[in-house]
């Protein structure tokens, strides 16, 4: 089997341009991609595309032929839905490709176009990835779904609101110079504290914005790297997916994500690695309980550890394990689609010492990227290193 | 083909079910409890499944109060969502009869059939027992 290493990585702003359509992001994307590869487009055998809402946004099926048009690449193209954790499961598929040797070079990655509707139909598209029977009819949206998980981990474990608002300080500080990050801006706690509830006990400060953008890499095989005498200094050295019960109400408890414990179980066996080895994490910060329910589901912390990790200045940029050095969802921005293939891109930047923040982790060798769809009923998590 | 909606099968019926006053869920041989539509157990993958009486009166397990929803709730906010715990089965649905801000985890509620505010669709409700 063939180590699969990370060509190169190319991302659009994060942020609000609603009058971008997905097919122009991931071509910027992409064509970043493809330039800081310094691979042939010729060269790419298949592309694998993440996207979430492109029916309800766009009035767009059948994305992946457009992806691979948007980047002038004439290779199979494969749209992949995984609601949040889209781009992330296309990279696993990608990385799976290349590993069973149907492939030396691939193109993966992911877009969404969110802002061109209204805030209430965007809710009502990003709610669609919960049960539409038994949630969405109920009444439920996704930052209440999240609101129900927060709900029952306060009764469960305790912590507080304002033990989440530091991890929304974090991640905001964390964006700070990301040129591609929606909000560079410095907040407060207090300021978390104050903001309006979208869906108690969350309020705003506590969820990620509605973001436009695009994200893509190019993975090749080891033996095309050192034949084309790439630099390409980090791998992914382990991949691993989980499922679970799609709605809330089926699931054995309400304060734990199984599909992400069994994606980084996978994951970290796949790499030969401990949660010990890991010295840095993108997570799926989509809210900010959403971030400690996955540090605990990596094995970082015990169940109800998690919540205040941040606030002891554990996963902030000086601690032992930095979370979310982009920004994260919360102030990187969340294009649904490209959220996934994005954490890995700057997962590769901040271990290759490209990335605005690589000074915090300047020793860094082993890091991981955690991908989650809807409530986490999916999940892909990879393992990266560095190999050079 | 007609201009009306076609029916969830399995779906609208439990809600007609809950609506007559004789809400059931789906039971396996194992015991294992899911709501419809159903063709086997998830959690056993059995195909015998039969129509059991659900508890009349469940407990609240985590509730939000939602102020941004979706467009079919615009007329309805500020509204409390609840996870009930039935037993065999839980239920996710609208409490009201209590201020949203008094819902509490641990609260007795029995299962009823409302209409949103929005567009009048019929939707799952809990009342406080
Ligand atoms: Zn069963």
């Amino acid at each position: 089997m063939t180590r699969v290493r990370v060509a190169g990585g190319g991302l659009t702003h994060f942020g609000v341009h609603p009058e971008r359509t997905s097919r122009a992001l991931f071509g910027e994307a992409g064509e970043a991609a493809l330039e800081d590869a310094g691979v042939d487009r010729e060269d790419v055998e298949s592309v694998f595309f993440g996207n979430f809402m492109g029916e309800l946004a766009e009035h767009q099926g059948h994305m992946g032929p457009l992806a691979a048009e948007a980047l002038g690449i004439d290779a199979p193209s494969t749209r992949y839905e995984s609601a949040c954790a889209s781009s992330g499961v296309a990279v696993r598929q990608a990385v799976q490709n290349v590993r069973n040797g149907e492939a030396d070079v691939v193109l993966v990655g992911g877009a969404e176009r969110m802002n061109n509707l209204p805030t209430a139909e965007t809710t009502d598209a990003l709610a669609i990835a919960a049960d539409d029977l038994y949630e969405v009819r109920a009444g439920m949206t996704f930052p209440g779904a999240y609101a129900l998980m927060e709900d029952a981990y306060f009764e469960e474990h305790g912590g507080t609101r304002e033990d989440l608002a530091h991890i929304a300080v974090k991640n905001h500080q964390n964006a700070l110079g990301n040129e591609y990050a929606q909000f560079q801006k410095e907040i407060d706690v207090e300021t978390a504290m104050e903001a309006p509830p979208v869906a108690e006990p969350i309020h705003l400060y506590d969820a990620c914005p509605i973001t436009d953008g695009a994200a893509a890499m190019v993975l090749v095989s080891d033996s095309y790297a050192e034949e084309h005498d790439l630099d390409a200094p980090i791998a992914i050295t382990g991949t691993g997916q989980g499922s679970d019960r799609l709605a809330l109400q089926d699931r054995d408890e309400l304060t734990r994500t199984p599909a992400a414990e069994d994606a980084g179980a996978e994951a970290f066996e796949d790499a030969g690695i401990d949660p010990d080895d890991v010295d840095l994490a993108e997570v799926h910060d989509c809210f900010t309980i959403a971030e400690a329910l996955a540090i605990e589901a990596l094995g970082f912390f015990e169940p109800g550890e998690g919540i205040a990790a941040a606030r002891r200045g554990e996963t902030t940029a000086t601690g032992d394990l930095p979370v979310n050095l982009s920004g994260g969802l919360k102030a990187k921005g969340h294009p649904v689609g490209a959220t996934g293939a994005s954490q890995v891109v700057e997962m590769a930047k901040l271990l290759a010492g490209t990335h605005h923040n690589s000074d915090a982790v300047a020793d860094a060798t082993v890091g991981v990227t955690h991908n989650a769809g809807g409530t986490v009923a999916s999940t892909a998590v990879h393992v990266l290193e560095v190999v050079e | 083909m007609s201009d009306e909606p076609a029916r969830d099968a399995g779906y609208d019926d439990f809600l007609d079910a809950i609506a007559e006053g004789e809400p059931y869920y789906l039971e396996c041989p194992e015991g294992h409890g899911s709501l419809p539509p159903r063709q086997v157990c998830p959690d056993c993958g059995a195909s015998e499944l039969s129509e059991s009486e659900l508890p009349e009166v469940g407990t609240i397990v985590a509730h939000n109060v939602v102020h941004v929803p979706t467009p079919r709730f615009l007329d309805d906010t500020p509204y409390a969502t609840a996870i009930v715990d039935f037993g065999p089965v839980n239920v996710t649905g609208q409490v009201r009869g209590l201020d949203p801000q008094d819902v509490e985890n641990g609260q007795d509620v029995t299962i009823t059939i409302g209409e949103t505010e929005t567009d009048g669709d019929r939707l799952v409700v809990f009342e406080p027992v």
